[in-house]
Formats: C-alpha cells, structure tokens, sequence
C-alpha cells in the first residue's frame, strides 16, 4: 500500500510536458480561427452557414445536442453511481465533472453562436416568456451549470488544503489552493457539512441532469414535424447522452492514465468495468432508437414514410446506418470480449462512440427539416440539401477544441483523481498533520 | 349574392370601393337609388339584406382608435381570407405584387404557389401558400422573447426589434412560410419610403414599429406575410388579394361574416358552406384564418399555369 506522500506525489496536478503544450497550442490556434470565423458571421450574417429557410438549424444546433448529451456524464458517474455505492467509480468522479462542466458551458455557447442576433440576448430575461421551451432550457441549463461546478468544487475542498502544502514552495500556487480550500482542516464539523453538501448535491442534480436533456429533446418534440414529433423523444435523448457520456470517460481516463502515469489508480479493472457499462448503456438506446424508428415505419403514415426512407435507404443512408450500426450495434458486439475491454481497444471503441454520438446529432437534427409538411418548391436548388460550410465547420471545432481546452486547464490544476477521498476508501493517514497551520 | 345580375354587381363594386371595404358597418351593396332619397342596402351579420337612407350610413373614418395598441391590433375585426383553388392558374400576380411592395430582398418570397397533387389518381392544382395566421399559432408558443405575437385582429406579427434570430418558430410552423434574413437585406428603397409612409406609428427612437412586418427587414431576424396591415390603414386589400387576376383571393372580416375580392363579395359563412371550404392541417389544431375552397369545377386550365411556374424561384431577380 503507498504512503499519502506517495499518493499526494502520484496525484498532484503536474506541468505540461513538451506534447501537453502543443496540444494547448493546437487548441488555441483553432479557437483562435474560429472567432475569427465568428467575427465574419456577425459581419455577414448567418449566409456564411449553409442553413437556409428549410435547414433552418444545422451543425450549430446538433453540435448544442451533442454538448448537453455528452455534459450528463456528470450526473451519471459521480450521482447516480455514487448513490448507489459503486465504489470503484471514485477515480472517474472528477474525470466526468469535468467533462460535465467543460461541454455544459461549449452548450451554452454554441447556441449563442446559432442566434441571428446575439446582440439581443438580453431579451431572454427582459420579455422571456415561460411557454417557450428555450426559456426552460435556458433555466435548467444554468442550474446544472451550478450544480456542476459545485459538485466539482466541494469535494475538491480538501484536496486544495492538500495541495497548498504540497506545492508551499510555490507561493502562487500554495496561495490559490490555501484560498480555494476555504480553510479547510478535516474537522468532523467540516467533514459533516462536506458530506451532506455533496449528498444532497448528488440527488440534486439526477433530476436536473434529466431536465437538461429532457427539455433539450423537446425543443423538437414540441414540434409537429415528422421525426420529431414523438413522445420518445426525452428518454431517447438521456439514453443516448449515457452512451456518448460514457464513451466520452472512457476516452479522456485513458489519455489522462498515460500523460499522467495513474496505472495504479486507474486500473484495467475500471476499463473492464466502464467498458460493460457502456455495453449496458447501448443497449438501451438502441432499445430506444428501436421504439422510435420501428414503429412509425410500421405504419408509415405519408410524412413520416418519406422522412423515413430518405434515412433507411436515401441520401442519408450510409451516414444513418454507419451510426446506428458502427457506433451502437459494433461496440456492443465488441465489447462482450474481455480482450476489447482492455483499455487501448476500449479507448478505440469508446472514441468510434463518441463520434458517432456527435453524428446521431446531426441525422435527428437536419434530416427531418428537409422533409417539411408541405413541398420544398420556390426556393433555389441549393436550399433544398445542406452541406455545411467550412466557416460553419470551422466555429464548430472552435466549440470542440473550447470544450477540449477548458478540461485540458482543470486537469493542469486539479487533481484528476480526488487524492482525499482515495486516501479516505483505502484507509492511508494523512502523515501531514504535524505541521498544523497557524490559523 | 352570386345570382345577382352583372349590372348591379358592378354598382356595387364601384359605390362600394368608395365607401371602403372594411368599414364596420359591413360588406355593403347599393342598389338603384329609390325617389328622392337614395337608399342603400345593406348586408346584416346574419346575410339579408336591409335598406338604409344614404344619409344615414355613418362612415368609419379610422380603424384604429385612439388606444390602439400594435400587440393588440385594429379594436372589433377579425381578418380571414379565403382561397378559391378552383380559380389559381400560377398566374404569380400575387406573388409578383407582394414581393415588390414588401421589398423582398431574399430568396424565398412570403406568398407561394404550391404545385400539388394530393395522390397519384387525383387531379393536379395550384396552390397559393402564405402566413396561416394561426388562432393557435404553434410559432408564437414557442417564441422565447414574445417577439412573434398573435393579436385580436387575427394577425400574427413580429416584432423585429426584439427577435433574437432563435428560429424555433421556423422550426415550429407546419406551413413553412417563416422566412430568416440570412444577410443584410437589401431594402435601400423602403428604409426612406417607411419613415415619410408611416410616421405617425413609428418609434422615434428607433425609427421601427412592428405594425408592418419586413419595414424594414432586420438582418438575422424572421420575416414572413403579415396580411398587409399598410393595406388596411388605408382601407385597402392585401396585394396578393388586389394583383389577383383570377379573383382566387378574398379578404373580410370574421365578425362581419364577410369576404371580398374587390369584384365579388361573399357571406363567409354561406361560401365555406357552400363550396365546402377548409383549413390546411386541421388535424394539428393551430386554427388558421385562412380558408381554402376546394380545385372543383376548376374555371382554369392546371397546364397553363406551367408558363410561370419556375421550382427554385419565387423571387424574381433584377440584377
């Protein structure tokens, strides 16, 4: 068993190395031509998006859908498996926090980007009116921002007070972790707060985690549009978010197990694991996309028919079935192997995941738009499909590349793997207690 | 009314015009002057004819009052429109005509004409498609800012000062006919025409009022038929109604139980009965105010309508 100094050396956040500062340089530069890319849709307008009056949203809107989606992991890892006492799932806790935070904060973001008038968003909360479900979007959306970054923020409390003695050298570091930390000591007054605190944040954030993505599928299903019109539509979309959630973990664990040599702490047992719940996790939505594709094909009602057959057999077939089929039935098949649960064909599947989860977004998204009610007729050729342009795919990496930046920053400064909490399930004693502080 | 013989038809479109159509007195028909008198006839809410002295038909001089108030509409009326299929051959007046006095700088015009075929066996026809103005309007429910609004009057506006550009009632309306300002619309006539046209509703602050949709159109914001309420400032019909060279168009009152196309006038209630007319989508429940009669006994050829007909066109491009 390590000593805490051990932990503490294993865990403590650590400077980039010579890739970690061209990955930050990578993402810099993209965000860097995206705004520039942005700055020339304020001037110009939306025109430089291929979105027209029928793809009415576009790579924008799926991008949003994928954000949230992936942003559940959340509420899944560190709420709903703390809850239910799954103790191996402590190291992935702050992992998925992260993730949850970084993705929920691109969501808001890229809808802002999707307005024609961003300039005016002040009007949600000057005439905001409750029976629009943007305005419940905008609602939950912030308080599980909150929560998020609550449920991140406490039960970093100690580990802050960990670290400020751990870096004392470094006078700016140890002067921010002693600040974050709250004064932290380890009292059992203190203790009991934490715990309530991060308990009651646990159950808290399961139903707003719901919401978000709930309220998110509704900004479709409360349309009378075939495809979206479906009273499948919420559970469909949390089902979904698991999955791209569970893969997005399963991605970022064993990235950050090889830059920051955390074998010991993330072990091939939690790739087994994780690896079987994302078996779990697409078997449902694939039960899911069963119940909303089968049935109306089974009657095929005239709208929903062409909607359908442009996907099963049109033009978005390759990409519909490469989805479903590639990115859902593959992985499941898969991962029944223990060998594909070892963690390098894992991260590969998870990855095919979490790609594929980003263009189920697209085929929900854009295909239903074209098939409107009435014919497309009176408008140009052109508007009658949508291909995105490079501008438009430009401020989308920009988006992806934020997301990527702001988990690369928490995880310079942060602790990927709670140092306290593990110290605390393994029954190591802090050594540190001798030298007491002052306050 | 339609047994009327031409003659009288004509009077009255002639005495009627002067009198305006939409006064609130009602759709109004004048017969030979009687003695010394001159008497006028009148159609009550309930279709029969009554006559009254001239003398005593009181002439509305405004339809707004003085605490009109744009997010509530003209006080007492009910705009509706009917749409005779039987009479459209894709002759594009009305298309024409709306989006030269709206300015329609874009590519998809407000008015369209569907081509439609409702199942292989049954018989092609022309389809005119603009705003529904829904009673239950499915775009306004879902506007974040309550910058689209459903007025008494029956219209559906928008507010293109307050639109956000969300586009969700884009996504929302089952008619399609919600149109985005993707760039910076290229109006520079109506920016000078709107200021001398309607000063006396504007903010003047912003140079804006929502009365009149599209005036001017705003970059990133949404567009789409607003039932000319310039037109019936001045008590006038919509353009597509008046350009119409089929009569297919024909604008009333819901209140005064009344439609007209500037040539005819109809009892409303009595025409959708009669010709069996409907609603596009009743299933969904938005209640539209626009009426269709149905492509039978067509008076127009549907091959003829094939010399405008253009698929990837409905503004006319003068550059």
């Amino acid at each position: 068993m390590k000593t805490f100094d051990q932990l503490t050396k294993d865990l403590a956040p650590k400077k980039f190395n010579i890739y970690g500062k061209i990955w930050v340089a990578l993402l810099i530069v993209t965000i860097i031509a995206a705004i520039y890319a942005y700055i020339i849709q304020i001037k110009e307008g939306l025109v430089i998006t291929d979105m027209r009056d029928y793809a009415l949203w576009g790579i924008y809107i799926s991008n949003f859908v994928f954000f949230v989606a992936i942003s559940l992991v959340g509420s899944l890892v560190t709420a709903i498996l703390r809850l239910s006492g799954v103790k191996w799932a402590t190291p992935l806790t702050r992992i998925s926090e992260i993730i949850a935070i970084a993705a929920i904060i691109m969501a808001g973001l890229t809808i802002i980007i999707d307005m024609g008038r961003p300039d005016r968003i002040y009007n949600l909360l000057l005439h905001g009116r409750l029976q629009s479900p943007i305005i419940w979007d905008v609602i939950v959306i912030t308080t599980y921002l909150v929560i998020s970054i609550l449920l991140l923020y406490f039960p970093l409390l100690p580990d802050f007070q960990i670290l400020r003695r751990k870096f004392k050298d470094n006078k700016i570091l140890a002067k921010w972790y002693g600040r974050l930390s709250l004064n932290w000591n380890g009292n059992t007054k203190q203790k009991n707060i934490y715990k309530w605190s991060i308990n009651t944040l646990s159950v808290l954030i399961i139903p707003v985690a719901f919401g978000i993505h709930t309220v998110t599928a509704w900004l479709f299903a409360t349309t009378y549009r075939p495809g979206w019109d479906s009273s499948n539509f919420g559970p469909y979309f949390i089902a979904g978010a698991f999955v791209a959630g569970a893969g997005g973990v399963i991605s970022l664990m064993y990235i950050l197990r090889k830059t920051h040599r955390l074998k010991d702490y993330i072990t091939d047992f939690h790739f087994d694991m994780m690896g079987k719940l994302l078996v779990m996790l697409c078997l449902i939505y694939i039960y899911f996309n069963v119940n909303e594709y089968l049935v109306p094909a089974y009657k095929t009602t005239e709208k929903e028919a062409e909607h359908l057959k442009e996907l099963f057999f049109g033009h978005d077939a390759l990409l519909f079935w490469s989805v479903i089929i590639g990115g859902l039935v593959l992985p499941v098949i898969a991962l029944l192997f223990k060998r594909m649960r070892k963690p390098l064909p894992l991260f590969i599947i998870a990855l095919v995941v979490v790609i594929a989860a980003w263009w189920k977004r697209f085929i929900i998204v854009i295909p239903t738009l074209l098939h409107p009610f009435l014919p497309i007729q009176g408008v140009p050729e052109s508007w009658h499909h949508y291909n995105p342009t490079y501008l438009e795919w430009l401020i989308t990496w920009g988006t992806l590349a934020g997301a990527l930046l702001i988990v690369t920053l928490l995880v310079r400064y942060l602790p990927i793997i709670p140092i306290h909490e593990t110290a605390e399930e393994n029954n190591i004693v802090e050594s540190l207690n001798t030298d007491n502080d002052e306050e | 009314m339609e047994s009327n013989d031409k003659n009288s038809r004509r009077k009255f479109l002639n005495n009627g015009l002067k009198l305006g159509l939409l006064t609130a007195i009602g759709g109004v028909a004048i017969a030979k002057s009687l003695e010394e008198e001159e008497m006028v006839e009148l159609m009550d809410t309930n279709g029969n004819l009554i006559k009254v002295p001239v003398t005593k038909v009181e002439e509305n001089s405004s339809l707004k009052d003085d605490d009109y108030n744009v997010r509530e509409g003209y006080p007492n009326k009910k705009f509706v429109m009917v749409i005779d299929l039987a009479r459209c051959k894709n002759a594009k007046q009305c298309v024409k005509s709306c989006n030269k006095n709206h300015f329609i700088s874009g590519d998809n015009a407000w008015l369209k004409i569907y081509k439609m075929q409702d199942s292989e066996e049954t018989a092609p026809y022309w389809m005119p498609n603009l705003c529904q103005h829904c009673d239950k309007p499915p775009c306004v429910k879902v506007c974040p800012v309550d910058a689209t609004f459903k007025r008494r009057d029956g219209i559906v506006s928008i507010d293109a000062n307050r639109c956000i550009g969300c586009r969700f009632c884009m996504a929302a309306c089952p008619y399609s006919v919600r149109v985005f300002n993707w760039s910076e619309p290229e109006q520079d006539e109506i920016k000078s025409n709107m200021v001398m046209e309607h000063e006396d509703q504007m903010n003047h602050n912003t140079g804006y009022t929502p009365d009149y949709t599209g005036n001017p159109s705003t970059k990133g914001t949404v567009d789409k038929c607003d039932f000319c309420p310039h037109m019936i400032d001045q008590k006038l019909l919509p353009h597509c109604v008046s350009a119409c060279p089929n009569g297919v168009y024909f604008f009333g009152d819901l209140y005064e139980d009344t439609v007209t196309n500037g040539d005819e006038t109809f009892q409303l209630s009595k025409l959708l009965e009669d010709k069996a007319g409907y609603r596009l989508m009743e299933d969904l429940g938005t209640m539209p105010s626009v009426y269709y009669l149905p492509p039978k006994n067509r008076q127009q050829n549907f091959e003829e309508g094939f010399k405008y007909y253009t698929e990837f066109q409905s503004v006319e491009k003068n550059k």
